[in-house]
């Protein structure tokens, strides 16, 4: 049984040599298509894990002020207001904005912290700073305020590199000169960030908190980690639409290969035919030319997936997720292929094709042998 | 050799190549992303982080969980989202806790 197997795959393989330009081109196609679609499942797939680890930490819940619909200071009076609701602990005021810098044409997220030990003329910056700022003189950080006087800030740390992925763009100084630089007077803050102590109480503390602050928006810790959830999912957004041109053209080519059998294959079934071999055996035959291309197109792809994604750090998305900003993380993502997926994109490129090589193949094969060999 | 013979043997170097890359590669990696992850774990408790620095163009892209209701209109009230990273990720999931809620289900 298994030697009959073989023969029909050596022949199988002879047959798809004799056309090998033809199979060569629409393997090469095959392998991109899996590549692409396998590079974004995983690529959205790591940073969501990413996502998920990083942000377990982040504040239970925020709350902003918001006024006319848009964010606006929060009074520091509000802290004892939020801290009084039972169940929150650890209220906090956070002061953080956003610079643009001209020279560099990027936006970076300026945030005060007690952290690091910072003098008022001192910062701790994010390696995507460095790279990106432009004007780096003696490590120095030239900014303006907004009454436009010059502000000097020297550059006391650079964070470490592999915390990109959060850090990037951060410029972390003192509460002074946040205050200098962006004048937000003394008294407010940008939002404030608490612990609530029964996270599942989260809800109605948040609630709570609103109806004591109508002005503001709790937005709490699960909130966060639903939107990184859902982050680069590949049922919505652009890259949905792209990959499904890319599918669609795809399918329509092997589509056109494989159920167009030509002259020649036509007549080679009519041949096997007279010759004594039975419909199964011609099916079996086209089985397992599907089965040379699809499997192999699957592996290089699936592989070259891999690569792109954990050891060159997906260049080809780096436009795209880059965008019009000048400053990108150069973050490595922890590999992992979820066995599930790889058995989803297996089934939506292994099996449709070589299912599409079978149907014409039986059609021919179930005329006659002298109908088939003239092509009729 | 048989062609069959090539093929079988081909497959299943590759095969087994994948998936040992896919087995020991992370492995390999381990030490590296442990450290980042505790990194990245003590900035976030330490600056009390909410999000990732993905996409730095506008603010309501470089902060996606804390973007105000109006973020797509942040321009004009008529204006369409128009940074190109806008449109690779969905709205914060409380934008719409019906399509959120029917999700989860």
């Amino acid at each position: 049984m298994i030697e009959r197997q073989r023969y029909l795959l050596d022949f199988a393989i002879s047959s798809l040599t004799r056309r090998r330009w033809k199979n060569l081109a629409l393997a090469v196609i095959y392998a991109g298509m899996v590549f692409l679609f396998t590079s974004v499942v995983l690529f959205a797939d790591a940073v969501r894990k990413e996502a998920a680890a990083v942000l377990k930490d982040t504040p239970d819940m925020v709350i902003q002020r918001n006024m006319a619909g848009r964010h606006d200071l929060m009074p520091l009076a509000y802290q004892g207001l939020i801290a009084e609701v039972r169940g929150v602990s650890d209220v906090k005021p956070r002061l953080w904005g956003y610079y643009y810098h001209q020279a560099a044409a990027a936006n970076y997220t300026v945030t005060a912290t007690p952290e690091f030990g910072l003098a008022e003329n001192e910062a701790a910056v994010g390696s995507g700073v460095m790279r990106t700022w432009g004007t780096l003189g003696d490590n120095e950080l030239y900014m303006r305020a907004y009454d436009g006087t010059p502000v000097v800030l020297k550059i006391k740390a650079v964070l470490n590199a592999e915390t990109d992925l959060v850090a990037a763009d951060l410029i972390l100084i003192t509460e002074a000169a946040f205050r200098r630089i962006f004048g937000i007077p003394a008294g407010f803050a940008t939002d404030m960030v608490a612990r609530i102590r029964n996270a599942k109480e989260a809800l109605t503390i948040a609630e709570k908190v609103f109806v004591r602050l109508p002005d503001t928006r709790p937005v709490l810790k699960t909130d966060i980690l639903k939107t990184y959830a859902a982050i680069f999912d590949w049922r919505s957004g652009y890259i949905i639409v792209q990959l499904f041109g890319a599918m669609l053209a795809f399918f329509i080519f092997a589509w056109d290969k494989a159920t167009g059998l030509t002259g020649e294959e036509r007549a080679e079934i009519g041949i096997l035919k007279a010759l004594g071999w039975d419909t199964s055996d011609i099916l079996m035959l086209k089985f397992w030319e599907g089965i040379f291309i699809s499997l192999n197109a699957f592996l290089v792809g699936t592989a070259a997936a891999y690569v792109h994604v954990f050891f060159s750090r997906a260049p080809l998305f780096e436009h795209a997720l880059k965008g019009w900003s000048v400053l990108y993380p150069a973050f490595r993502l922890q590999p992992e292929i979820d066995p599930f997926r790889a058995a989803a994109v297996f089934a939506l490129t292994v099996v449709p094709y070589s299912i599409m090589t079978i149907i014409p193949a039986w059609k021919v094969a179930v005329t006659e042998p002298d109908a088939a060999m003239r092509n009729i | 050799m048989r062609k069959s013979t090539l093929f079988l043997i081909s497959i299943t170097v590759l095969a087994a190549g994948l998936v040992l890359t896919v087995v020991i590669h992370p492995r390999l990696d381990a030490a590296f992303h442990q450290n980042a992850m505790e990194n990245n774990g003590m900035l976030v408790r330490q600056l009390d982080i909410t999000d990732l620095c993905l996409f730095t163009e506008v603010r309501y892209t470089r902060h996606l969980s804390q973007a105000d209701l109006f973020s797509a209109f942040q321009e004009t009230p008529l204006a369409f989202e128009h940074y190109p990273s806008g449109s690779m990720t969905r709205p914060p999931a409380w934008h719409n806790p019906i399509a959120a809620a029917k999700e989860e289900r």
